[in-house]
């Protein structure tokens, strides 16, 4: 069984208040593989990660998601985030007095339990993954995402994504808002994460695809995986938009 | 712990109690003969004796008040109350003479072990009067004194004289009057001219016997120019009856003094806590409050500062926590009847379950006080749709050349800060505890570390099996 893929979808429907918005997933991610999803607003792309994630908002209707073989729907978002999946926000919350420095230790003890390593090789590694995003130490000593620019929010996700290790990482738009130099440092902490990890990468643009290679690229449409192919399917989506595919969605 | 006791003690954690072996206990109630009971137990000077008379008279004529939580205060059976209570014979000045159940006591709430480690003193009170006392050589030698109130009566009359009931006048209020009457307790400090005390001192004050009254009265005297950083902890068993604290707090900042307050209340939710506390600054001295109020039935404390010299500075930091069944009415007052007086005043407070918590807050700038600061912010969190959340507050401002700035906010955890906490690996519960512990931040670094980690495990601790 060790073919399988880290990640099984089959068949996923969701809803929120009734209102269906995921209608029929079927996706597998494989241990290193890339995969892009692309799509309009509206979509459901970050439905499909929330409802991953667990977000309490979001109806199962029916079908699976599993990692490794693991029910994730009836899991606790907390028990998912141990068990290896990690989101990227697209939004991520402030929580004023809650220091940087203070909640990265405490989740890395969380999520990497006993083998999380102990203060003095956290700090180690803590030191690493900041140097290789470019952020300063003086941002430990700040509150989580509390008064953050949209691009230091980003730069504390990666360096999370960073340090907790996931099997499974889910970046929803982490490329939206950064401007070109950002972009790179960003992605440069993503492709340090992802070799041993699967990647599920939403976004709207082919511009974070140059720095971070898909392996997959497919596309959402009204809830449904219209698409998939290769990393080309990202740059005709590029030149040419939605609507040719909208038109084989709807026939 | 009896069953009695299990019943309403839920999980506090300091909900224990000892046998109680008391060696002197009044009849519960209240007359001029307990009153002068109490004074002649203590061999006090007539001048005391007579003030505790006439406080007790105005005790009985004063209404309660007409403000605040009525119900739970109407609910204060004042007859069932046991206003004098020994346990000890005398203060111990070594540890190992404390009789062995009140060492226990205080053993089990680590309070001898933090003397070693980073206490410049201690004062530990158990039912009505101090069991336990020590200072520092070096601070005694330095002229610093800290006794408990009865002693500090003893040994230093005059000083007690010249400033009891003199910041807080038992015509305060109705709980002013009766602390004045039956006090007992409570700790006397006198800080003199230049010297700066590095290391906080700390009472202990613990509840222990059933519908025990404690009325400790403390008095803090900081000459010019010196500082020192008091601490006070509370905590009492949680018995189905109800017990009264009701103390009187007097400080006196001379000029450039700098006076340290900082409560850590955790009284059982069986306790009326009722506290007047005042403080009197001078020319250039600092006073600040750092007040935490987690425990207790119904709180009604304000922290008070009088600007009265010239550049003096008031600072009042306080946070409470509402849980079930109580009620945490507590703020801060300012007077600023100086000029360039400055005062800041941050009031935090949590509701859960069905609690309220009320700031009430009141500053005013006289009118021949020129070039007056004044900043005043209440941040309520609310957990949950049960819970309460009201602030009452006050500016009377009488200077047109003050500077004031106010600012209240309300604001509900939410579920999204929740969710994302969750994917970071946090139960729903651990994540309302990052929420809190961050909310009371602003509070808890002003806090000795020791405290800190106190008071954010006990809001982890809150936090546990609340989540509906």
């Amino acid at each position: 069984m060790s073919q399988d893929g880290v990640l099984v979808i089959k068949n996923l429907h969701a809803s929120i208040a009734g209102e269906p918005i995921l209608r029929g997933i079927d996706l597998t991610l494989r241990k290193g593989e890339v995969h892009a999803l692309m799509g309009r607003n509206g979509s459901g792309k970050s439905t499909l990660a929330k409802v991953i994630m667990g977000h309490p908002d979001y109806e199962v209707t029916s079908g699976s998601v599993t990692l490794d073989e693991q029910n994730l729907l009836d899991m606790e978002p907390w028990q998912r985030a141990r068990l290896g999946v990690f989101m990227s926000f697209q939004y991520p919350q402030a929580v004023p007095g809650l220091q940087v420095g203070n909640f990265l230790r405490k989740s890395v003890q969380a999520i990497r339990g006993e083998s999380a390593p102990n203060a003095r090789e956290f700090r180690k590694e803590l030191n690493s993954c900041m140097e290789k995003l470019g952020v300063e130490k003086k941002f430990l000593a700040r509150y989580v995402n509390d008064g953050f620019s949209g691009g230091e929010k980003k730069r504390l996700e990666i360096l999370q994504l960073m340090l907790l290790q996931p099997q499974l990482a889910i970046l929803d738009e982490t490329d939206s808002g950064l401007d070109i130099d950002a972009l790179r440092t960003v992605s440069t902490g993503i492709n340090a994460s992802v070799g041993n990890a699967a990647c599920l990468i939403i976004t709207h643009y082919q511009r974070i695809l140059d720095h971070v290679n898909p392996d997959f690229v497919h596309v959402l449409i009204d809830g449904k995986i219209v698409a998939s192919a290769g990393p080309e399917l990202a740059t005709k989506l590029e030149e040419k938009g939605y609507d040719w595919l909208e038109e084989g969605a709807s026939a | 712990m009896s069953d009695d006791a299990r019943d309403v003690v839920g999980d506090y954690k300091a909900g224990w109690h000892d046998p109680e072996t008391a060696t002197i206990r009044f009849d519960s109630g209240l007359s001029e003969k307990v009153v002068r009971d109490i004074s002649e137990l203590k061999n006090e000077p007539e001048w005391m004796t007579e003030i505790r008379v006439k406080a007790y008279h105005h005790f009985v004529k004063q209404p309660m008040p007409t403000w605040g939580n009525t119900e739970l205060l109407n609910g204060i059976n004042f007859d069932a109350v046991t206003y004098f209570l020994r346990s000890g014979n005398k203060t111990e000045v070594d540890w190992d003479d404390v009789p062995e159940d009140i060492k226990r006591t205080f053993d089990r709430l680590g309070i001898p072990d933090a003397e070693q480690k980073w206490l410049g003193g201690v004062t530990a009170q158990y039912e009505s009067e101090a069991v336990y006392h020590s200072i520092r050589e070096d601070l005694e030698s330095q002229g610093v004194i800290f006794l408990d109130m009865d002693a500090g009566l003893r040994e230093h009359e005059d000083i007690v004289k010249e400033y009891f009931c003199k910041i807080v006048p038992y015509q305060d209020n109705k709980f002013s009057a009766l602390n004045t009457a039956v006090w007992s307790g409570g700790s006397f400090i006198y800080v003199p001219k230049g010297v700066k005390v590095d290391m906080p001192v700390q009472a202990y004050f613990r509840i222990n016997a059933k519908n025990m009254g404690q009325f400790e009265r403390t008095l803090i005297i900081v000459d010019e120019g010196a500082s020192i950083h008091y601490v006070e902890g509370c905590t009492a068993p949680a018995y189905s009856t109800e017990s009264l604290h009701s103390a009187v707090v007097e400080l006196i900042a001379h000029k450039g003094a700098h006076i340290r307050y900082s409560t850590v209340q955790n009284w059982s939710t069986n306790v009326y806590n009722l506290v007047t506390k005042r403080a009197v600054a001078h020319e250039n001295a600092t006073v600040e409050w750092v007040d935490g109020n987690i425990g207790s039935k119904l709180t009604m404390k304000y922290p008070a500062v009088i600007l009265k010299g010239d550049g003096a500075h008031a600072e009042v930091i306080s946070v409470a926590y509402s849980g079930s069944g109580q009620h945490q009415d507590a703020g801060a007052k300012v007077h600023h009847l100086a000029s360039n007086t400055t005062s800041s005043i941050l009031s935090k407070s949590i509701s859960k379950d069905g609690g309220r918590g009320s700031y009430r807050g009141m500053v005013t700038v006289s009118k021949k006080a020129d070039n007056c600061k004044v900043n005043v912010v209440c941040d309520a969190l609310i957990l949950d749709d049960e819970s309460q959340s009201d602030t009452y507050p006050t500016m009377e401002i009488a200077n047109p050349t003050c500077r004031s700035e106010h600012e209240a906010s309300v604001s509900k955890v939410s579920d999204e800060q929740v969710f994302y906490l969750m994917t970071r690996g946090h139960t729903e519960e651990e994540a309302m505890a990052l929420i809190v512990n961050g909310f009371f931040e602003p509070f808890t670094r002003e806090l000795p570390m020791e405290y800190a980690v106190e008071l954010n495990k006990l809001m982890a601790f809150e936090m546990e099996g609340s989540i509906g």
